[in-house]
This record gives C-alpha cells, sequence and structure tokens, in this order.
C-alpha cells in the first residue's frame, strides 16, 4: 500500500469536513444565520487537502475569498470558524473578519482574502521570510484562474523566480471567475504554459483526484525545501455552487452543476479508489462521517449560542490610537 | 461653482429641472443609474462601459448579460449595445483603469466600473498619476473624459476589504471630480453629467442606496458639479451630510422639527469640486455646523468641511463644530460592530442637541 492508513483516514477527514463544513454553511447562511458575502468551496475539497496535509503550522499558506476548505484544510478550528463566519467575538478574529478575512496566524495561516490577487505578494514575503532565516518552511498560495489575470499576481510570479522563494503557486482552475469563463479571461490556451513563461516549473493536474493533486504538491514542496525555489500548478476543479451562496447562476449550462455532482465529485472519486484498491473500508469512511456530522452540528450550535461582539469594548479594540 | 446660491434644489422641490422634464416615473437608484447611461449610450457611439461582470456570462453556456454588474446597474445594455461596447474584463483593474484612461484621451468616453471601490487600490496609479494628471502636466493640451463607477459604504456586512469609502482619499487628489449621489434623482443627473464631462470623475454609489426609489423625470437631465441640494431647510442648526448620510440627516431634522428646531440640510452631491458657499451662507443663518461623514475621521472630508467653515466662517459660528463620523478604524464584519461603526440618526441627534447646547 503506497500510502498510509493513517494518511488516508485523514486525508478523508479532512475533505469530508470541509464538505460538510460549506455545506452548512450555505444551509444556514440561507436560513439567516451567516450575514454578508460567503463564497463556498464545496467540490474543491481535494486541492486544499491535498496541498495542507503534510504542511507544519510554521508553513504559510494565502488564501482566497473562497477559503473555508484552506482553512480546515490547515488545521484552523472548525469552531472558531463558524464563530467567525457567524461573527461573533470568540470567532478566529474575533468577528471582526467574517467568512472574507479568516485568519489564523498560529496555523500558518495568513488569511483568506477578498481583494483578488491580495494574497500572493504576501505569501512571496513569509517565503522570503523563510528563505532568509534559513528554515525550510514554505509558502503556499491558493489562486484562482479568474485571479491569475491580476497584475499583483503575476509580479509575484516574477519575483519568485527572480529570487528563487519557496512558493508554491496552486490555481484553482474551477472554470469560472465570478460569471465569466475562466477560458475567456485568460488570453491564453493554457494556464500552466504561461505561468511556465515566468520560468518556474509549471504542471496541470486532475484537481478532482486527490493522490494527483497530492503526489504533484509533494514533489513541488520539496524542491522548495530544498532551495529549488517555486513551483506553479494548476489543478483543474469543480465549483458545485454559486460564485457566492445565493448566486442564480444563470451562466451556468443546463444539467452542468447536476453532471459535475454525479461524474466529477472528488469525495467520491476518493472513496472509490481506497475502497476498490483495497486501502480502506467503507466503513471507516462512514464512521468518520458521523463523527464529522457530530462535529458540525456542535459548531453550528455554539456559533448560535456564542455572544456577539460588545461595541462598547470591541469596536475600538485592536488599533493603536483611537479618535 | 454656484456664485448666486438659489435653495430649493431638490428632487421634486427642485423645480427647474423637474418643468424642464415632464414626466417622472418612481425609480430606484439602480434604475436611475441605468437610465442615465442608456440613454447616454444611445445619444453618444463614443460611449462605452467596461469592467468585470458589467454584463456577465462571457464565454459561459448558460445566459449572457448574467449579471449586468454585480449590483445590476448596467443590466440590459450589453443586449443592446453589444459587448463591443459593453465589455466584459479579465479582473486586472489597473489595466482596466489604464485602458478607459487612455481611451478617452483617443476620443471615447468610458465609464469603468470597479465593481466595489475598494478595488481601487489594485489600479490606484492608473488613476492618481496618470488620468488625474493629464490635463493639467500636459499643459491643458489632454482631456480625459472618463468616469470610474464603483459601490461604496457599510452596512452589508461585506467587512473590511469591501465596506471602505475612500472618497476622502480621491477627494485630496487634484485633476479628479468626486461625485456621490444620495438619491435616484441625483444618481441619474449627476451620471449624466459626469458621463459628458471632460475631465476623470469618481462616481460613488452607496451600496445600501440601490433600491432607494424617488420620483424621476424620464427624460434625460445633467445636474451640474458643484451645486449643493437642500433636503430640508431651516434655521437653527446646519447639517452637511453626504451620500448615505443624507438619509440619516433628513431624519434627525425631521425628528427635531417636531421639537421646533429646524435644520438645514445641505448635500453637497459632489464633494469635488464642493459647493463651500452653500455651507458658507447657511452657517452664517444657523451659527451652528454639524458635519455627518461614514468616513473614517482623519483627513477626512467631515473635518475638511469644519476646516473651510473654521477658516471662513469663523466669525458667524455661535458654538463649536461637531462632527459625525465613523471611528478611525477598518469596517469590523460582526453586524453588532458594524451597527454601531456607521453614524446614525441618533448620533446625527446627539450632536445637533450638542451644538445647541441642548
Ligand atoms: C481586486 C478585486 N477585483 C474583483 C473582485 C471581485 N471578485 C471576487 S471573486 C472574483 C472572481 C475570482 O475568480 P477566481 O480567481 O477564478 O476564483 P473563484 O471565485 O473561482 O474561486 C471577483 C471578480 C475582488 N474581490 N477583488
Ligand atoms: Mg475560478
Amino acid at each position: 500500500m503506497p500510502y498510509q492508513e493513517e494518511f488516508l483516514l485523514r486525508a478523508y477527514r479532512s475533505m469530508k469536513t470541509i464538505r460538510e463544513f460549506e455545506e452548512r454553511c450555505i444551509k444556514e447562511f440561507m436560513g439567516g444565520n451567516v450575514p454578508g458575502f460567503v463564497h463556498a468551496s464545496n467540490g474543491q475539497e481535494a486541492i486544499a487537502v491535498a496541498a495542507c496535509i503534510d504542511l507544519s503550522d510554521s508553513d504559510i499558506i494565502g488564501s482566497t475569498h473562497r477559503g473555508h476548505g484552506h482553512c480546515i484544510a490547515k488545521g484552523c478550528d472548525v469552531g472558531g470558524m463558524m464563530k467567525e463566519i457567524m461573527g461573533r467575538s470568540s470567532g478566529l478574529c474575533k468577528g471582526k473578519g467574517g467568512s472574507m478575512h479568516i485568519a489564523d496566524i498560529d496555523k500558518g495561516m495568513l488569511g483568506a482574502n477578498a481583494i483578488v490577487g491580495g494574497g500572493p505578494p504576501l505569501v512571496n514575503g513569509a517565503a522570503l521570510a523563510a528563505k532568509t532565516l534559513g528554515t525550510t518552511n514554505v509558502a503556499l498560495s491558493f489562486n484562482g484562474d479568474g485571479s491569475a489575470n491580476q497584475g499583483t499576481t503575476m509580479e509575484a510570479m516574477n519575483m519568485a523566480v527572480v529570487l528563487q522563494l519557496p512558493h508554491i503557486f496552486i490555481y484553482e482552475n474551477n472554470g469560472y471567475a465570478e460569471g465569466t469563463a475562466a477560458n475567456y479571461g485568460l488570453g491564453c490556451d493554457s494556464l500552466t504554459d504561461r505561468n511556465a513563461g515566468f520560468g518556474m516549473p509549471s504542471e496541470c493536474i486532475d484537481g478532482n483526484d486527490f493522490f494527483a493533486t497530492y503526489e504533484a504538491i509533494k514533489v513541488a514542496t520539496q524542491r522548495a525545501r530544498d532551495g529549488g525555489g517555486p513551483t506553479s500548478i494548476e489543478a483543474k476543479c469543480v465549483r458545485f455552487d454559486g460564485h457566492f451562496i445565493g448566486d442564480p447562476q444563470l451562466y451556468r449550462g443546463k444539467d452542468e452543476i447536476k453532471n459535475a455532482r454525479k461524474d466529477q465529485d472528488c469525495l467520491k472519486i476518493f472513496r472509490d479508489r481506497v475502497i476498490k484498491e483495497g486501502w480502506l473500508k467503507a466503513a471507516a469512511m462512514n464512521a468518520i462521517d458521523k463523527e464529522i456530522m457530530v462535529e458540525i452540528e456542535k459548531a453550528v450550535a455554539d456559533g448560535l449560542a456564542a455572544p456577539h461582539p460588545d461595541p462598547a469594548t470591541d469596536l475600538l479594540s485592536d488599533v493603536y490610537c483611537s479618535y | 461653482m454656484s456664485t448666486a446660491h438659489t435653495k430649493g434644489n431638490q428632487m421634486t422641490t427642485n423645480s427647474k429641472i423637474a418643468k424642464i422634464a415632464g414626466t417622472t416615473s418612481m425609480k430606484s437608484y439602480r434604475e436611475a443609474l441605468n437610465d442615465a447611461i442608456r440613454e447616454e449610450m444611445r445619444r453618444d457611439p463614443t460611449v462605452i462601459v467596461l469592467g468585470e461582470e458589467v454584463s456577465g456570462g462571457a464565454g459561459c453556456d448558460g445566459q449572457d448579460d448574467a449579471y449586468g454588474g454585480v449590483f445590476g446597474v448596467t443590466k440590459g445594455l450589453m443586449p443592446e449595445f453589444g459587448r463591443e461596447r459593453v465589455i466584459d474584463t479579465p479582473i486586472s483593474e489597473a489595466a482596466i483603469i489604464g485602458a478607459a484612461a487612455g481611451a478617452a484621451n483617443n476620443g471615447l468616453r468610458p465609464i469603468a466600473e470597479l465593481m466595489f471601490f475598494d478595488f481601487i487600490g489594485v489600479s490606484f496609479d492608473q488613476i492618481f498619476n496618470q488620468a488625474a494628471k493629464f490635463r493639467y502636466m500636459f499643459g491643458g493640451k489632454s482631456k480625459t473624459p472618463m468616469v470610474i463607477r464603483g459601490t461604496v459604504g457599510a452596512g452589508w456586512r461585506a467587512g473590511a476589504q469591501h465596506s471602505s469609502m475612500l472618497h476622502s482619499v480621491v477627494t485630496h487628489i487634484a485633476g479628479l471630480k468626486v461625485v456621490m449621489p444620495s438619491n435616484a434623482y441625483d444618481a441619474k443627473g449627476l451620471m449624466v453629467q459626469a458621463i459628458r464631462d471632460e475631465d476623470p470623475v469618481i462616481f460613488l454609489e452607496h451600496k445600501v442606496m440601490y433600491n432607494n426609489e424617488c420620483e424621476v423625470p424620464d427624460e434625460q437631465y445633467a445636474i451640474p458639479f458643484g451645486e449643493a441640494a437642500f433636503p430640508r431647510q431651516g434655521k437653527d442648526v446646519t447639517i452637511v451630510a453626504i451620500s448615505n448620510m443624507v438619509t440619516h440627516a433628513i431624519a434627525a431634522a425631521d425628528i427635531l422639527a417636531e421639537e421646533g428646531i429646524t435644520c438645514d440640510v445641505i448635500d453637497p452631491r459632489t464633494v469635488s469640486p464642493l459647493d463651500d458657499e452653500a455651507i458658507l451662507e447657511s452657517v452664517e443663518v444657523t451659527g451652528r455646523l454639524v458635519v455627518v461623514d461614514e468616513g473614517n475621521p482623519r483627513c477626512g472630508l467631515a473635518s475638511d468641511i469644519a476646516g473651510i467653515v473654521a477658516e471662513k466662517g469663523f466669525h458667524s459660528l455661535k458654538a463649536p463644530i461637531r462632527t459625525v463620523t465613523a471611528p478611525h478604524t477598518p469596517v469590523p464584519f460582526a453586524p453588532a460592530l458594524e451597527d454601531a461603526y456607521v453614524p446614525n440618526v441618533d448620533k446625527v441627534l446627539a450632536a445637533v442637541r450638542d451644538v445647541l447646547g441642548a
């Protein structure tokens, strides 16, 4: 067996937690318990988990507006996340950030980012710190197909090559940037080829396949730890829901989502593979499913019961000076 | 800016424009903006719209014009004018603004959308070093007739990076005009002026106002920049408010009117150019000034207006000027905090009572 059972169970648990978390967020949002703008990452779980599963807390990731999955994969507390997304004072950012600005520095999670292209330059900084301080830490940025077209992203890629930074640029190509097709926004035929043009190794993989994604990122991460500089990995994937929760998605083709959920569900693909190979038993995964349901249920109940921040004390905290 | 100042320049009380315009309809802020842009595009083939999702659905299998802008302001324009004139762009704000500025210097009148005005950060050089400076820096030989639209403000639980005001940042920059309509009537007339204007105009729409309705003339009309409106008139206190804060200023004035306190509510409508004369004339009568602004307090519009009045209207003042602003923090996400962050009617009332010594 090429993978340890413990590893496979951890991978499954992490992916399934993301799936349940996102689906529950959608439900709670629709029920009015989650305010603001929320971008769910269900469908894209394999990439987040494949990228983060081998990282330690001192390896850094930078995320996007679609960041819940990256947080969970990096080990953020699910209860603290739910409270944050519900705007409660015991949330990961004391309710000041919300879904689009969720962060957990202690876990090496530099933040979701509501500015498309906001992350990669920051992640270069984390990589620069690792290189300068002589650690073997690496830094990963999550990017979308749409954010590939942002100047900040391209500047960061070039600088990462020039400075040979230990930065893995992961592109989650889910085919859409809001309601615009990825291949409309990208002027080139292949993002992977474009990124190779920056002078870094660049690979395209099936992001619905946890194992293919994991193997590609593992090679890139090792290269970065060994001083071999940045890598680009484009993972093709599917966004199961709207750009934001509540998006009517008029721009999507008929049956597109239905078919994707049937044929391109990374969780199903994982389960089928590990069962077929005889690596895991269905019962072991079913047991995990049950535990996760309990965990998510508790996260929601705790979130709803958690106190709101108190404007008298919390509005002006975490500032260096108030007027 | 208006020299001879006539009061009564607002909505249905603004008779000059309403009379010319003939019929009116109830329109939302969103619809009024859509009307303005559509009619200008019909009238002038050099007007184009560009930005992310201004139509939506580009390259997709589903419906075209799927968004019409994420707030629906440009909905229906692409089906009428085509993708040549209603251009969905990649997520590249610097290139969007630069293209608009360059096109403006070469025969087009672009309306570039920044979606959330917070995204100005990514494109700032093209705005403040490029578009804003051309006219002066090139010795008056360059014209940059462009509009940059964006939504501003808190209230949607959108968090720190989607809720900023930033109007004071752009107002600080010489060469930009800055427009902030507080109702559908002004939104239409100011948008028409913005499109016809020969200079770069920053057009800031407050996201909580898109559904607000009022009577709007069906015909096109332009509201000149630098002319304030007077949604309420009074003699005891001057309240200057901008954008969505006008709503709170009016509500406060109406409550105070029942107590026999009358307020002169001034909506400058454009903060650059600013109708400072209207404000000074009003303070001459009232001797008391409250400025309400959703922006951060330091180097902001409220302190700017307070500074102008302190400098030019000092001898009219009977009490210290009061400003009502957001605190000096980013916009918090939690509803409990966001609600406390944004100035509201109670805060305006407290400030008015304060300047009255009541
Ligand atoms: C600078 C900036 N421009 C535009 C937006 C609005 N916006 C948010 S997400 C998004 C699409 C991003 O697409 P992609 O990078 O493919 O990520 P995905 O949503 O597919 O995960 C856009 C245009 C933004 N948040 N920041
Ligand atoms: Mg995408």
